[in-house]
């Protein structure tokens, strides 16, 4: 094997390499959860359509058939880049490490062939199977969409966590694959992301309806067309904040710098309030609203627990503390809202079996798409900046890793431009789709074959 | 005995790539098409016959790239960092490329309006003709030797602008477009539009025409740009592959004139890998300058496992990519004109 000789790269260069990765990451992970949600919460409505014969169900099963067509070539041409960039931008990770991450990469291989494969099926036999055959070709894509996620995470947990090998200078020497595929930050991490997943594709998709509503239209087909996904979000919701303390427990264990960074502590120390707000300001942060005891206890359980603080580490090896911290912030203020919207749902659907009369209610249902992404987002700031310098915690620095080539600004700008045609095309296509050919007033005189998916 | 795990790695890696240029070669292909076919009242049937044929596949024929890429940084992780850090450039074209063209394709599909399927259409049409080009100039420079191990430690524009690189480049494109053309002589001999047919035959013939010799030029300039390689090709263990290229095309030729359609696939098929496996054999096993596979190969627990890996989604895989052609391939054929 090779020790690839490091070159240092201009702080330009490097700063476009983040950026552009954090660009076309933060670009796919939207198309990416909506590519695993869509599929699942489209097949319930084809399944209800099936079941109940109610052409509505079946009417919007079409409907976001032909969306998840245009929202899979994006994510798949993303993707692609993504798996470019890895070695166009970050080479000394790549020609190290490539190895010890190959293995959930290579499954995810196999994962994206089935979607694939049966996307195509799936959307372009559609009048050619029989319904429950045709219904049965659209579960490979859920949980070929679901392992993919899966193994991706696995390998982003791994560089939070980096197990299962061992390197002699630079060299790696030993590797044990599944032991660096599951090591201790994937559980939480990829449950997480999952989950997210489908709260994003949920919400997402009823804030659409939520908007038709507010326009007035108010027929059964825009009615479940919000009830179904916002449903399906609103029941994992829950969870998911579940989840997020476990996640945020693992890294309060493992990663303690980057859950100083989280908070904004600087000094160690026990019994450590929980922090909302602020800024940093000369190493301190300022204008926040302190809940006692609260950090120790979320953390670890015991209102007098230790918390490490920023100033046990040498300045170098911190993380930016106020992107580290406002990610946070966002990410739970947003998961907290959306259980507020879950909540009211589920309440009104107890008492009345209906949907809140309020037209707030259709208000925060409309944001609540936008709110998802949000905290997707800023979950992975959380994450991925948090855990800077370092691109495989504590084992090598992300300036060790970038391509030193010159010239790295150049093609940042130029993929910045391509992915701004892009954004615009896929808004104005998507718009166009949810526009054109219009539900009929009376579905019923006109059966759904006249809706072709492709 | 000591099973020879990077050899399988390699010789996956190379199945995959060939795959690839076979199956998503040919979706590029069909884009060129798209290009040349004219006006948009004109070369309305015929571009409805590529979508035709593309819709249902492109995405699953774009996934070997992604496997190629894939086991490349899982199996000779060094070689994968020393190609993209000095191909930079050409790969950030051709990954543009990729985008314009998944993007493009899939937005034309649901457009209506006359412009929009226009604006698209060119989208699409013209990264199909670059990201193949581009592809094949980081192709051309590895077969000649250019890109050094080690990062970034290569000519960043000469590795891809030299003679064999762009030779490889007009080659892959051309490739592209001759596969296409025979893929959809058959398709539309099946939907049983006879004029396209027609065209499409004369388009095979004059490309795989082209082919040769462009193939034959490159058997030039490789003299002149890469010795090691040309010996190898034309004297060594690589000969009777390079013998069965040339054959395969020949055959094809004759086939497509004879109008045996179905049988021209698999010659014309036949003809690039020969190509493809020939550059394989010739250059095996260095893999870039002063480094052999040996050398560059993963360890052996990662490829054990990822060949295992594989090896059980094969099962997965291999009747599922047979179903989809299969379905496609028969029942309600050619477009709806
Ligand atoms: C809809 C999306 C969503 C929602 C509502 C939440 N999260 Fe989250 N969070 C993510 C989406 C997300 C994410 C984008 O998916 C991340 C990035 C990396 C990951 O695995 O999940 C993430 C990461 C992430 C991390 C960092 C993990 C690491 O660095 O390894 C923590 C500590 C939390 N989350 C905690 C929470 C808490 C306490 C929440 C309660 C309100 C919460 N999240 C809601
Ligand atoms: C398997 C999954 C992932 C891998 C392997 C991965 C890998 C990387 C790499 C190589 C970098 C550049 C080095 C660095 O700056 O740390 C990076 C940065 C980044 N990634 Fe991830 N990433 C993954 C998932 C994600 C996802 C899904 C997002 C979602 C938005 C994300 C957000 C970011 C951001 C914001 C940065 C820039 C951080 C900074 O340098 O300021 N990552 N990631
Ligand atoms: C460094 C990080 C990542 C890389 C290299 C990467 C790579 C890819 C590639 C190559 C594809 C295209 C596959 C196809 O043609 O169908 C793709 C699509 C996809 N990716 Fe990513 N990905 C990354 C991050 C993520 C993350 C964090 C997720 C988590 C949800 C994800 C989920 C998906 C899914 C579900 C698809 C299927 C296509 C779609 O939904 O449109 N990816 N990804």
């Amino acid at each position: 094997m090779l020790t690839p000789a490091l070159i240092a790269a201009a702080p330009a260069d490097l700063a476009a390499a983040r950026t552009q990765m954090a660009l076309s990451l933060g670009w796919h992970i939207i198309v990416a959860c909506l590519g695993v949600g869509m599929p699942a919460i489209t097949l319930i409505a084809e399944w209800r359509g099936h079941r109940t014969g109610d052409v509505h169900y079946r009417l919007l099963a079409r409907r976001w058939a032909r969306a998840m067509g245009v929202l899979f070539a994006v994510g798949a041409v993303s993707g692609t880049i993504l798996s470019f960039e890895m070695g166009l931008l970050w080479p000394g990770l790549m020609g190290v490490y490539g190895e010890v991450i190959g293995l959930p990469f290579a499954l995810e291989g196999i994962a994206f062939f089935i979607e694939a494969i049966f996307l195509g099926v799936y959307l372009y036999a559609w009048d050619r199977l029989p319904p429950r055959a045709h219904l049965l070709t659209g579960v490979p894509i859920v949980l070929a969409g679901v392992a993919s996620a899966f193994f991706v995470v696995t390998a982003n947990a791994w560089m939070q966590h980096p197990t299962g090998f061992a390197a002699e200078g630079g060299r790696v020497v030993a590797v044990n694959p599944w032991a660096a595929m599951f090591n201790p930050a994937t559980p939480p991490q990829t449950t997480h992301m999952i989950l997210a997943a489908f709260m994003v594709a949920g919400f997402a998709m009823a804030s659409v309806y939520a908007v038709a509503m507010l326009r007035g239209r108010r027929d059964r087909y825009h009615r479940l067309g919000l009830l179904l996904p916002l449903t399906v979000a609103a029941v994992v919701t829950p969870v998911q904040i579940g989840v997020g303390d476990w996640a945020a427990r693992f890294v309060a264990e493992n990663q303690p710098v980057k859950l100083a960074a989280m908070e904004g502590v600087f000094e160690t120390g026990r019994a450590v309030p929980l922090h909302v707000g602020g800024v940093v300001i000369d190493d301190e942060l300022r204008y926040a609203l302190a809940i006692p005891y609260g950090l120790s206890l979320l953390a670890h359980g015991n209102p007098d627990a230790e918390i490490m603080g920023l100033d046990e580490v040498p300045r170098a090896d911190r993380p930016p503390v106020n992107v580290v911290h406002w990610g946070f912030q966002i990410m739970v203020g947003c998961g907290l809202a959306l259980l507020g919207l879950a909540a009211w749902l589920g309440l009104a659907w107890a008492r009345r079996r209906d949907l809140p009369r309020s037209r707030w209610f259709l208000r925060a249902s409309a944001l609540s798409g936008l709110a998802a992404v949000l905290a997707l987002e800023a979950g992975w700031v959380v994450t991925e900046v948090g855990r800077q310098p370092w691109i495989v915690y504590g084992v090598q620095r992300t300036a060790d890793a970038v391509n030193p080539a010159p010239g790295l600004v150049w093609g940042f700008v130029l993929v910045s431009v391509v992915y701004a045609v892009l954004t615009a095309a896929t808004v104005y296509v998507l718009r166009r789709l949810a526009r054109d050919e219009p539900v009929p007033v009376a579905p019923q005189e006109r059966d759904v074959t006249g809706y072709r998916v492709v | 005995m000591t099973v020879p795990l990077a050899e399988i790695m390699l010789a996956v890696l190379w199945l995959g790539l060939t795959a690839y240029v076979l199956f998503g070669g040919a979706d590029f292909g069909g884009g060129v098409w798209d290009l040349v076919a004219g006006g948009a009242e004109a070369g309305r049937r015929q571009r409805a016959l590529v979508e035709h044929s593309i819709g249902p596949i492109w995405e699953a024929d774009h996934v070997w790239l992604i496997f190629v890429i894939v086991l490349m940084w899982t199996g000779i992780p060094s070689v994968f960092a020393a190609v993209a850090s000095t191909m930079y450039i050409p790969l950030t074209l051709a990954a543009l490329g990729i985008i314009g063209r998944g993007a493009a394709f899939a937005f034309r599909k649901v457009s209506t309006e006359l412009w929009q399927r226009r604006l698209f259409g060119a989208a699409f049409a013209f990264s199909s003709v670059a990201t193949p080009f581009f592809l094949g100039t980081v192709a051309g420079g590895l077969a000649s030797g250019r890109v050094p191990p080690g990062i970034a430690e290569g000519d960043l524009v000469g590795s891809w602008l030299n003679p064999t690189s762009l030779l490889a480049g007009a080659l892959a494109v051309t490739s592209a477009a001759y596969l296409a053309a025979v893929y959809l002589t058959r398709d539309a001999h099946r939907g049983g539009a006879s004029d396209l047919v027609d065209g499409f035959r004369r388009r095979a013939l004059g490309c795989g025409i082209v082919v040769g010799l462009l193939s034959a030029a490159g058997l030039i300039v490789l003299r002149l740009d890469a010795p090691v390689l040309f010996t190898e090709l034309t004297s060594g263990r690589a000969l009777p592959l390079l013998v069965l290229s040339v054959a395969a095309g020949l055959a094809s030729l004759v086939l497509l004139w004879r109008r045996a359609y179905l049988a021209v696939r698999v010659t014309a098929a036949l003809a690039v890998a020969g190509l493809l496996w020939g550059w394989g054999v010739a250059q095996y096993p260095v893999l870039l300058p002063g480094v052999t596979l040996d050398r560059a190969a993963a360890t052996d627990s990662v490829l054990a496992a990822t060949l295992g890996a594989l090896a059980v989604g094969a099962l997965l895989l291999v009747p599922s990519l047979w179903w989809l052609y299969a379905t496609f391939q028969r029942g309600e054929a050619g477009p709806r004109s």
